[in-house]
């Protein structure tokens, strides 16, 4: 499944600059995106339930979302990634996935 | 400071709900507006299900072939339990995480079909603005919201770095 969008790019084209070529060893990462709506925190709330982390490792989270505009929640293989963005879209943060470092 | 509260901790797992009951005619009612929508394709429902891969349509489709359902199903169950409670004086863990999972989702409808920035209320708004109203009951809503957030944190093991 990871290797699909690979395998089915037509071998005559050529990366254009610019575009990493992503490593499929590399770890999936989840991120979360700064919002206007949702409340600090509620979203360390949600960092400390679905996480496991502790109170200050996820306020510490919440305030690179918040200042930064994004921060890194979890990684792992694909599969995990996409159970934890499930599970912050059910509780309403916008989370994305990216692939690699 | 001793502050006013609807929501309060009262012990482990289990929470005192004090609401007038005209504000709980306010929240019998919002929700129900919810579940209709978590039906339809109405724009504000994107910040309910925002695309997992932004720069992979195909993937997000993917994605939410295989989850959309399962985000709206759990969201109406939580309104099931919010309408079952919505009189009780006391609830418990499982009870008071609806509430919050709804009063959440409320505020994200709310707050992106008002198109709230975080500049919105720097600025004391006029008081005949059209949107005055929802603005109040945004406001409001978090207001209830940070209360379950706080009752329901106390509750959560001390978790690791």
């Amino acid at each position: 499944m990871n290797a699909k969008a690979i395998s089915t790019a037509p071998l005559e084209v050529e990366e254009p600059a610019g575009v990493k070529v992503v490593n499929p060893d590399l770890p999936w990462m989840v991120i979360v995106w700064n919002d206007p709506i949702n409340l600090m925190s509620y979203v360390t709330f949600v960092f400390q339930k679905l996480f496991g982390y502790s109170r200050q490792k996820a306020h510490r989270l919440m305030l690179q979302v918040h200042n930064e505009g994004k921060a890194v929640v979890s990684s792992g293989p694909r599969e995990k990634a996409e159970f934890d963005t499930a599970r912050l879209h059910a509780h309403g943060l916008w989370a994305t996935m990216q692939h690699g470092g | 400071m001793d502050e006013e509260r609807f929501i309060r901790r009262r012990g482990a797992g289990s929470y005192a709900i004090d609401i007038p009951a005209s504000q709980r005619e306010l929240l019998r009612k919002l929700p129900l507006e919810l579940r209709s929508l978590l039906d339809s394709d109405h724009p504000s429902l994107l910040r309910l299900f925002p695309p997992a891969y932004p720069d992979d349509p195909e993937r997000s489709a993917e994605y939410d072939s295989m989850v959309r359902a399962q985000l709206v199903s759990s969201r109406k169950h939580a309104l099931d339990i919010l309408e079952k409670t919505i009189d009780a004086e006391q609830v418990d863990a499982e009870e008071l995480a609806a509430w919050l999972s709804v009063l959440n989702d409320l505020r994200l409808f709310l707050g992106t079909s008002l198109d709230v920035t975080e500049e919105t209320f720097d600025e004391p708004m006029p008081g005949d603005d059209p949107a005055g109203q929802a603005m109040a009951l945004y406001l409001y809503l978090g207001w209830l919201e940070e209360q379950a957030v706080e009752a329901l944190a106390a509750d959560l093991p001390e978790g690791s770095d």
